[in-house]
């Protein structure tokens, strides 16, 4: 027990979840001062077109604590979202915990989605054009995968839609569906179009790995004694696993970019939607609190990541404790 | 990489010139929108939406009567300004604070880590649109968020390769012959890493590419009324019923400019990669 305490690996784990929260303070300050800096009065915003007196814009401004100092809304605005308690949106009116709450099933059920399509299909046709290499199929799936990577998922998801939803009419054109089976046909093309550009990734990512395995001696080696194709494969794979299976924790971020414009296409009512019309009406606690909240889910995956590799890779275990 | 590596180096593959083609359009369109597109603008509100085909107008016309063709030429120059613009910027930023940080090391060193760290937590994209869409809305404010956010990986890139550069004999010889620093990264390391450079500047094109028109089709990059790919795209989305080409040709136009960006991109880093290996 204590060994497990007070080990070079614990030390390692807690420097780096050290960083992560130096990182999330910094990034908390980054976004709030941003935001703060912002032109375009809040109040006035809020306000609308009516004639507005300047007893009404104080009352205004002390209601959302426009009118005290920087660092004391920084401090105010962090002491309570680490509470979970971000305020109120402007807009709606509404508390941004339940409201952020509410939105994320649509998008995690999503991006879920996509993220399962995409290593479902990029793995294998990673696998297979690293086998193939050179080959046509290897071609021709490399030449797609560069098309995935660099068609935005807006424009893939208009055409997807515009073929499959309102030319064959197999899939909804809008709307999320009621239950299970009905709300994943609703999703389904969204989750294809931000699937995409992941998948192409994944695709890219597997290639690289084998190809690099399948050129050590090792491969050569168990070749030479006479290994079937299929067993040296197997101990390739193995080892090409370990990159893969890191990398594709850090496509959470991508996935995070990525929501934003596929929920506008396709008009899903989830987080990515609610950051667009916030950013547009300058609903500054809401984008603050869901910026924060993106920054928080990308940089603990990141360490989860790191811890994985830990747990993986005895070679990697061994160099981080000696270092 | 295949087993003809001879055979490849000599011919240009299919894909490099058909993207090259397809490039040298987009940029004709770009550079002579006046003459190639000149009724872009031209509304006509009383003709409306109408589809493909009608007479004078073959890929239909949108909401305020703009005819397609027309307006999807004319996108072409904000397609290529802003992510060229984005792409040199970002560039011109990584190689100085790059070469810098990486052959002196030090203070700046550090600050220039901390600020990749920073911004690259978090998805460039997401960055962006919440900065346009606060700081100010417009094409060339968008441009200059874009360098921002991308300068890091930039920095990152050149870094790491002045510090493979650093302990080579040439750098030490010229160190001991007493030649300035500032003229050993910028005479002498500097023309090492042009190759590594360039690839990247592509890549960075298409990535910048995505990025602004994402940006302009969430209304925040060029201004309403513009000929801009994204926000062609954001207007036909309501017309895919009347007019389906509305959304399908700008659609369209991005993937495949986009796409031969990436594709010339990799092959030219595939080519400068087995000369430097070649070396």
């Amino acid at each position: 027990m204590k060994g497990l305490v007070a080990g070079p690996v614990p030390a390692f784990v807690l420097r780096r979840a050290g960083a992560t929260v130096l990182l999330l303070l910094a990034l908390s300050l980054l976004v709030f001062g941003l935001l703060y800096l912002a032109p375009g009065d809040v109040a006035r915003n809020l306000l609308g077109t009516r004639n507005v007196t300047p007893e009404a814009l104080a009352e205004i401004r002390a209601r959302y604590h426009l009118d005290e100092p920087f660092l004391q809304q920084y401090w105010r605005w962090l002491t309570h979202a680490v509470t979970g308690d971000f305020g109120t949106s402007i807009r709606t009116g509404r508390p941004i915990g339940p409201l952020m709450l509410e939105k994320t099933g649509i998008t995690a059920a999503t991006a879920g989605l996509a993220f399962l399509l995409s290593v479902l299909v990029g793995i294998p046709a990673g696998i297979v054009t690293a086998v193939r290499r050179g080959r046509w199929l290897d071609r021709v799936l490399v030449t797609a995968s560069v098309v995935g990577v660099s068609a935005p998922g807006f424009a893939i998801g208009l055409l997807l839609l515009y073929v499959f939803a309102l030319g064959l009419g197999w899939f909804p054109i809008y709307g999320t569906g009621e239950g299970f089976l009905d709300g994943l046909w609703h999703l389904a093309l969204p989750a294809i179009a931000l699937a995409l550009g992941l998948g192409a990734f994944v695709v890219k990512l597997t290639r690289a790995a084998v190809i690099r395995e399948l050129d050590q001696d090792y491969v050569t080696f168990a070749r030479g004694r006479g290994l079937s194709e299929a067993a040296t494969l197997r101990v390739v794979l193995r080892n090409a696993a370990i990159p893969i299976v890191t990398s594709l924790g850090l496509m959470v971020a991508y996935l995070f970019g990525g929501t934003v414009l596929i929920e506008v296409t396709f008009a899903l009512p989830g987080l990515g939607a609610l950051m667009e019309e916030s950013v547009l009406f300058k609903d500054v606690p809401v984008v603050q609190a869901l910026t924060l909240a993106v920054a928080l889910v990308v940089s603990v995956t990141a360490f989860l990541v790191d811890l994985s590799y830990l747990l993986i890779d005895p070679r990697v275990r061994a160099r981080t404790v000696r270092r | 990489m295949s087993g003809s590596p001879d055979r490849r180096r000599r011919r240009i593959p299919v894909v490099a010139i058909l993207s090259a083609v397809l490039l040298a359009f987009v940029a004709i369109c770009a550079l002579a929108q006046e003459i190639i597109a000149p009724k872009a603008l031209e509304q006509d509100i009383y003709l409306g939406v109408v589809g493909g085909g009608v007479e004078g107008h073959l890929f239909g016309t949108d909401q305020l009567g703009r005819d397609i063709l027309q307006l999807s030429l004319a996108g072409a120059r904000s397609a290529l300004a802003g992510p060229l613009v984005v792409a040199l910027g970002s560039m011109l930023i990584g190689f100085l604070l790059g070469t810098y940080a990486g052959y002196r090391g030090g203070v700046v060193d550090m600050l220039a880590g901390r600020y990749a760290d920073l911004l690259l937590a978090l998805p460039a994209v997401l960055l962006a649109i919440v900065v346009a869409g606060l700081v100010g809305r417009g094409y060339w404010v968008t441009v200059a968020v874009l360098i921002v956010l991308f300068s890091p990986s930039d920095v990152r890139l050149v870094r790491g390769a002045v510090i493979e550069q650093t302990p080579r004999p040439y750098i030490e010889s010229a160190r001991v012959l007493g030649i300035r620093p500032s003229r050993i990264m910028f005479r002498h390391i500097a023309p090492n890493i042009v190759p590594i450079v360039v690839a990247n500047l592509l890549l960075n094109v298409a990535f910048a590419l995505v990025a602004l028109s994402s940006l302009s089709y969430l209304g925040l990059g060029v201004p309403p009324g513009a000929p801009d790919w994204g926000r062609q795209l954001a207007d036909g989305r309501q017309l895919l019923g009347d007019n389906p080409l509305a959304a399908v040709v700008p659609g369209v136009l991005i993937i495949l400019t986009a796409t031969a960006v990436n594709l010339l991109g990799d092959w030219l880093s595939d080519l400068l990669d087995r000369r430097v290996v070649a070396r």
